[in-house]
């Protein structure tokens, strides 16, 4: 199977990096102590806030995790539809 | 003399904090050094069968916190080694019996006589790992290279640097090479990176540590052994030796390292 997996230029993760990316997503939510359910409030609250701005795809929003060299980083990728005020 | 405590824990259960206490006590004694090992998982107590020394308790760690005997008179002197013994736990007790501060002043009366004192915590975070913690000067956290293990030790060192026992190190157990060579296991560097902490050791699984605990001789008493090599290692790290780390065979085979080459391009 390794061979034609190589073959066929496709490679499937490993047991150790499924194991790993697991852990480190794991351990993100436990070092800062936020919920899944945390962070869909803080997801809301942010619509919030930034749609009595900006207009915002509400839809496209994302709030997750990420760990760069050991530390977490909350990441919020908010799509814009325009900011309110510049539209005639 | 001025022992130094050591405290050997987890967080999760069953990944080998007895096995290490007692053939680290071993080890220590076997080079020369004068060491008792206390067992603090009071009510599961099991140090004392790690060691082969069940039939000897007259008294354990309660009857001394409590009053009911000297300390001299509940430690148990392992035979087989100089200067090796052990303070065990009780077993018709609970974790409330013995406070944290019951356990600073028990060990500080024996950093006179002693080298080194080795305390094998219980599993959990609760008040059993705050009693095992709270003497000690260094803080040893062992883990197996799976899931939970890795979480639970990662929860462990939080709280030990939030008590201010920091920085601990890393005993990696039951390491299986082969599993580590076919990506099926996490490897020594995988866990480090993760937990960003200092390695001390690393133990390869071992079938010999099953057969020596059913006959309750420490496998550090074997010296052709791979584990108790590895332990060996640990306790001369301990006392400041630079001892390089046992070649596990982590690096993937030749066919693996050419298919990785060809597909880097």
């Amino acid at each position: 199977m390794r061979i034609l997996d190589w073959l066929f230029g496709q490679r499937r993760p490993s047991s150790r990096e499924i194991a790993k990316e697991r852990l480190q997503l794991v351990l993100a939510y436990d070092r800062v102590k936020i919920s899944p359910q945390l962070l869909e409030t803080l997801k809301d609250e942010l619509i919030a806030v930034i749609s009595r701005h900006v207009e915002i795809d509400r839809e496209g929003v994302e709030v997750t995790f990420t760990r760069v060299k050991s530390r977490s980083r909350l990441i919020a990728d908010i799509p814009l539809l325009g900011a309110r005020g510049q539209r005639k | 003399m001025a022992a130094m405590v050591i405290t050997i824990t987890s967080g999760k259960g069953g990944v080998g904090k007895t096995t290490a206490t007692a053939n680290l006590g071993v080890a220590l004694a076997l080079l020369g050094k004068r060491v008792v090992v206390v067992d603090s998982d009071i009510g599961l107590r099991n140090l004392d069968v790690a060691m082969g020394l069940e039939n000897r308790i007259v008294y354990d760690i309660v009857d001394v916190t409590e009053g009911y005997c000297r300390l001299r008179q509940a430690l148990i002197r392992d035979k087989r080694v100089s200067e090796l013994y052990l303070l065990p736990a009780a077993q018709t007790r609970d974790k409330t019996a013995v406070s944290p501060e019951d356990m600073v002043r028990l060990c500080d009366q024996m950093r006179d006589d002693f080298n080194f004192v080795l305390i094998d915590s219980p599993a959990g975070i609760e008040q059993g790992f705050r009693n095992a913690i709270a003497p000690a000067d260094e803080v040893l956290i062992v883990t197996t290279p799976e899931v939970p293990a890795v979480r639970d030790a990662d929860r462990i060192i939080g709280l030990i640097e939030a008590e201010e026992k920091g920085p601990a190190s890393l005993i990696i157990n039951r390491l299986k090479p082969e599993m580590v060579r076919y990506g099926n296991m996490l490897t020594t560097a995988d866990v480090i990176e993760i937990l960003a902490i200092d390695l001390i050791g690393i133990i390869p699984e071992d079938e010999a540590i099953i057969v020596s605990m059913n006959k309750g001789i420490p496998i550090a008493l074997d010296d052709a052994n791979r584990a108790s090599l590895a332990f060996h290692n640990i306790a001369r790290r301990l006392l400041g030796e630079e001892v390089p780390f046992l070649d596990i065979r982590e690096m993937p085979n030749l066919i693996e390292r050419f298919v990785r080459f060809i597909r880097q391009g």
